[in-house]
């Protein structure tokens, strides 16, 4: 008996310590190039170490009881009239409520921390009038703190191309520029039918949907040059539909800022 | 209490074509009608892997160069349809219900021959209006999830054929809903009691019940789309002040469940497979039951985690991903019995079994990514992007189909009284297998790289995992030939079967192969325990 | 143990079998009246989110008057009485006062419908004039349609509970008790129409 609980403690341990090692050393992902990625990546690490768990687990012990149960060939009759245990059954019900649950937690925790729980304010700072309303998106701080910088960007997103429109600037572009370490506040409102904002490097999208003006706050953390992918199918060129996001030090910024800008034009 | 035996339906018969003339009447006898779901499921499982292909040669190379943009668009919008609506649904359901639910719950017939005949052929005739609409104007091309207000925007007689082959399609398995509902529930032998079914009658039990409370709600949606197509109105149309996210909510509310009516049937099946094949009672049949009425329960309330990123409240995520990732509990309890049923007993490995086990090993990987999606932080980075097709394809492929091929092994004996070749099956596993997880692997890894999924061009970077994928997907193309012959020389020249080959307890399989027309020459037998392996009676033998 | 009980007589009394089968054809109706009852959940659903988080567009006129449907609710909820009684008559055998008030029913739904188109040529509004228009109608129509059918088959059996020659009589109710609860089905479906599409 202390023999087979062994071998069943030792192949235990070595799923765990393969999952985790793989969890570990096997990165899936992009680069991180904003606050969200790295809170992402944790995120990420945990469920693909649990998950290896249980996948490598359950496949073990199927591929085992190929093995070891097979009906040889001078074997007949049936195998054990074994129908059911109600200690066993009990106990996987109750480890996968509790892992389900403490993953839910988690995840809020991490939703949380990217921002994602907090209600946005129907008087934004962008927004045009009063009573136009916010219907949904991302922010990462307070509407107060937002309105300190001057970062607010409007994108349209349309068949199949982004604007992004630089109020304070007053000009539109192509690709997005934005200073690294800031925050950026996005308007996002689509002409025609539904697109999405993608950045797979910083780990977040918004389905920006026709109707219905939404707000996306992100944090560049790297400087370099990440496409900007269009996730909805959109039409035809759907997969054509890109842009580029610029990630720049300040001054480069700044500089590429007074280049483009605008005079303001008194009607 | 009493089972029907309708006199007047003995008559019927001989009116009835006979040999294999019958398949193509409407006939009203539900092995037949059965089989004709199968047949007809498997063409379209053919067109759409056809499709299938067509894809996965496009995504050979990262330009568009196999097909026009819009035509990959109608080809990905088609192999999705034809996928779900036409092969899984109509076959785990349709196929596999009939032929077995009356036998199990002891019957000669379902409760509403007629009912159900017209369920059946409802399906061919809209089946092939779908795929004829991409030789007249064009097919739908905005997915089969057709989210306004691209599905208005496109080209209309794709999109209006696609919505009204659609609504047929559900009023068929509408039908076949409140059929299997009414079979099992009001046509039971007398002395049957629920308990001692097979798990595949609760298993159509739960999955009736979604459809019967899911279906309706596509059907009005997509008669409000088509307002919106034909009539100019604005449910969906936000230039004329429509909500396009309504439309989502309640496409999602009749999807979701629509996905657990793709699995719960697969999932009574291989309950039905393993314990003959192990020779071991089914581990927990209690918990079984109940846990398949929790997914069902659960299935209802979680739509919304296919619509993260579409902007619901903050709460609303909360809730849905906490209840989305919950269904992994009753999911869970159902994995754990089957390999507790493999434990301990004298396994046949044959093909039945291999794809049962494979079944297993896909499924788990497909749900463990499925929990991932449903966490929201998760899903927005991966929504609507590789991750997603390698997760579904996963649970459809890798669960389902495996499940309808380890059925087809299972059965084929008690269908047509002859043998399948056991060689030829475990090549078939082997190349599905390898070719499957060549195909859908990669693809987490290109999701979460930042490939978009319906797209018909992508970064080079890409090129070499897709073409992977791609190879893939030709050994599956491949693996259907083996499978084919075997069908066809078994049929013909296969060793004769006998009643019951595997020597299986459940009621199908104690009358003669293939069975008469009213299933059982004297009246049904009573079985008690569908899955007394191991004790007494088979002690003696 | 696998019991191959044959001691366990099927027996095969006819009337029985009749029953029993009579029984499940109302069971299949049922469900299917569940389903379609979802079908008017999902419009349901639609309007009351349209409500909650589309406002009205500036200067759209959606302006309902109560008096035509307040009759129009009477009216359903009268022709659900006059049908009961027509099955209280069958089962006495009276095939002629079933009849009677199965033709009294279908005039009540007639007048329904004609109540209702009235309502709609008078509507200040159009199909597609804006969202709650078209939702208006997309309800109201769905449902029109159900007693346009109900209406359909209450004259078809009131023609077979005709005395001489009649398939309906008291041994075969089902086709009379089917629409009966087909038609109270319609009847309560109006009624949360009413409730959530005139007075909410
Ligand atoms: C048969 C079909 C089927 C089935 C059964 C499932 C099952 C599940 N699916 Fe899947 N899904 C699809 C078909 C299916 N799905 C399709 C077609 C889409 C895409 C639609 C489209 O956009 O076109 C999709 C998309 C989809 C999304 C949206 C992704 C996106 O678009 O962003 C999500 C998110 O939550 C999700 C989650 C789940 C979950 C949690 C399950 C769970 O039911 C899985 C539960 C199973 C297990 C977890 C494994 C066994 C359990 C154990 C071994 C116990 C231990 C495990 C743990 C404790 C984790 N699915
Ligand atoms: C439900 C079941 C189901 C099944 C079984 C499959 C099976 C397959 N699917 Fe499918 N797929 C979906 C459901 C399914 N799919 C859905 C719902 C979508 C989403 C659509 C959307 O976005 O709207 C999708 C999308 C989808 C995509 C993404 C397209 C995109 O987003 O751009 C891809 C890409 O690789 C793909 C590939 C495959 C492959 C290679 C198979 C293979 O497993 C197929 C294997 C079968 C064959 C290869 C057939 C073999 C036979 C022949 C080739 C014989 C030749 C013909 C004759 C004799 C007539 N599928
Ligand atoms: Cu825009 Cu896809
Ligand atoms: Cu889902």
């Amino acid at each position: 008996m202390l023999n087979k609980n062994f071998y069943l403690i030792l192949i235990i341990s070595l799923v765990f310590a393969i999952s985790f090692w793989i969890g570990f050393n096997v990165n899936l992902l992009p680069a991180e190039a904003s606050i969200n990625a790295p809170i992402y990546d944790e995120l990420f690490k945990i469920l693909f170490i649990i998950g290896l768990i249980i996948f490598i687990g359950m496949t073990i012990a199927v591929i085992y009881s190929l093995f070891k149960f097979r009906k040889r060939n001078d074997q007949i009759g049936d195998g054990i009239a074994l129908e059911g245990n109600l200690s066993l059954e009990i106990v996987w019900t109750i480890i996968p409520s509790i892992i389900v649950l403490l993953i839910g937690l988690y995840s809020y925790n991490i939703y949380d921390r990217m921002g994602g729980m907090k209600e946005l304010n129907h008087n934004h700072e962008m927004m045009s009038s009063n009573t136009e309303k916010i219907w949904a998106g991302i922010s990462q701080s307070s509407d107060n703190e937002i309105a300190l910088n001057n970062l607010s960007i409007e994108v349209s997103a349309m068949q199949f191309a982004f604007l992004f429109n630089y109020p304070k600037g007053n000009f539109i572009s192509g690709e997005l520029h934005v200073p690294v370490d800031q925050k950026v506040s996005m308007k996002m409102e689509s002409k025609d039918v539904i697109h999405a904002f993608w950045v797979p490097e910083f780990r977040i999208k918004q389905d920006i949907i026709p109707g219905q003006p939404t707000i996306l706050n992100f944090t560049p953390t790297k400087v370099g040059k990440y496409p900007i992918i269009c996730a909805e199918l959109c039409g035809p060129y759907h997969g054509g539909m890109r842009a580029s996001i610029i990630v720049e030090e300040e001054s480069d910024y700044n500089q590429w800022f007074n280049k483009n800008k605008k005079p303001e034009v008194n009607l | 209490m009493t089972i029907s035996i309708d006199p007047q339906k003995t008559n019927n018969e001989s009116l009835q074509p006979k040999g294999w003339l019958r398949y193509f009447s409407f006939s009203l006898d539900h092995k037949v009608i059965g089989i004709q779901y199968l047949v007809c499921g498997f063409l379209f499982y053919l067109i759409g892997g056809t499709l299938a292909s067509a894809i996965r040669i496009e995504l050979a190379s990262p330009m568009s160069d196999f097909m026009p943009r819009d035509v990959y668009n109608q080809v990905l919008t088609l192999h999705g349809t034809i996928m779900i609506f036409l092969w899984i649904v109509p076959v785990v359901n349709g196929a596999f219900g009939n032929y077995l639910i009356p036998f199990y719950v002891g019957a000669r017939d379902m409760a509403f021959p007629r009912l159900n005949a017209v369920a059946f052929w409802l399906i061919p005739p809209s089946g092939l209006m779908l795929v004829a609409s991409y030789f007249v104007e064009g097919a739908a091309q905005a997915g089969w999830t057709a989210y306004p207000p691209l599905s208005i925007t496109t080209p209309q007689s794709g999109q209006i054929i696609w919505i009204l082959s659609v609504l047929l399609l559900g009023g068929s398995s509408i039908f076949g809903g409140i059929n299997f509902i009414a079979t099992i529930i009001k046509l039971r032998r007398p002395g049957l009691k629920l308990m001692q079914l097979p798990m595949y009658c609760w298993a159509m039990l739960g999955t009736s019940l979604l459809v019967v409370l899911s279906t309706p709600v596509l059907a009005g949606t997509l008669i409000l789309l088509s307002f919106d197509i034909i009539a100019n109105t604005g449910f969906f149309n936000p230039v004329l002040g429509g909500n396009v996210v309504v439309y989502q909510h309640l496409f999602w509310f009749y999807s979701h469940p629509a996905v657990y009516i793709m699995v719960l049937p697969a999932f009574g099946l291989v309950s039905e497979i393993l314990p003959v094949h192990a020779r071991k009672p089914l581990f927990g049949y209690t918990t079984m039951v109940f846990s398949i009425m929790g997914i069902v329960v659960l299935g209802l309330v979680v739509w919304a985690h296919h619509m993260f990123t579409s902007g619901t409240p903050p709460w609303m995520r909360l809730f849905f991903t906490i209840a989305t990732a919950f269904i992994a509990v009753p999911t869970g309890i159902k994995f754990f019995n089957w390999v507790a049923t493999l434990w301990g007993g004298k396994i046949s490995i044959n093909s039945a079994m291999l794809f049962s086990c494979g079944f297993i090993i896909n499924f788990v990987f497909g749900g463990i990514t499925g929990v991932a999606l449903a966490q929201v932080p998760f899903d927005i980075h991966v929504h609507d992007t590789y991750f997603v097709v390698a997760h579904f394809h996963y649970i459809v492929y890798g669960g389902t189909v495996f499940i309808i091929f380890s059925s087809i092994y299972h059965w084929f004996p008690k269908v047509t009284g002859k043998m399948l070749n056991e060689k030829l099956g475990i090549l078939h596993f082997i190349i599905t297998f390898i070719g499957f997880n060549l195909c859908f692997a990669p693809q987490h890894w290109l999701g979460l790289n930042g490939m978009p999924r319906r797209v018909a061009e992508y970064d080079p970077q890409f090129q070499f995992v897709n073409q992977i994928s791609s190879l893939g997907a030709l050994l599956m193309a491949i693996s259907t030939i083996p499978f084919l012959i075997n069908v066809f020389l078994s049929v013909r020249n296969g060793k004769n079967a006998g009643d019951n080959p595997w020597n299986a307890l459940t009621p199908e399989w104690l009358t003669s192969s293939p069975p008469p027309v009213e299933n059982w020459e004297g009246e049904a037998p009573l079985v008690e325990e569908p899955y007394g392996y191991g004790k007494e009676i088979s002690e003696q033998k | 143990m696998t019991t191959l009980d044959s001691s366990k007589e099927i027996q095969k009394n006819n009337s029985e079998v009749n029953e029993t089968h009579e029984d499940f054809r109302m069971f299949g109706l049922i469900t299917f009246l569940i389903a379609d009852g979802m079908t008017f959940a999902g419009f349901f659903a639609a309007y009351l989110t349209y409500k909650a988080v589309n406002p009205l567009p500036d200067g759209a006129i959606y302006e309902l008057e109560l008096p035509i449907p307040t009759l129009n609710t009477i009216l359903l909820l009268v022709s659900s009485a006059t049908f009961h009684k027509a099955g209280k008559a069958l089962l006495k055998d009276k095939n002629s006062d079933s009849q009677k008030w199965l033709f009294i029913t279908a005039f009540l739904g007639i007048i329904f419908l004609i109540c209702q188109l009235f309502e709609y040529f008078h509507l200040p509004f159009g199909l597609t004039d804006n969202l709650f228009a078209s939702t208006f109608y997309a309800l109201t129509g769905f449902h029109g349609l159900h007693v346009t059918l109900g209406t359909l088959m209450i004259l078809i059996i009131a023609w077979q509970s005709r005395i001489n020659g009649g398939r309906l009589t008291s041994q075969n109710m089902f086709p009379l008790e089917a629409v009966e609860l087909y038609w109270h089905f319609v009847d309560g479906i109006w009624v949360v129409l009413f409730i959530i599409l005139y007075l909410l």
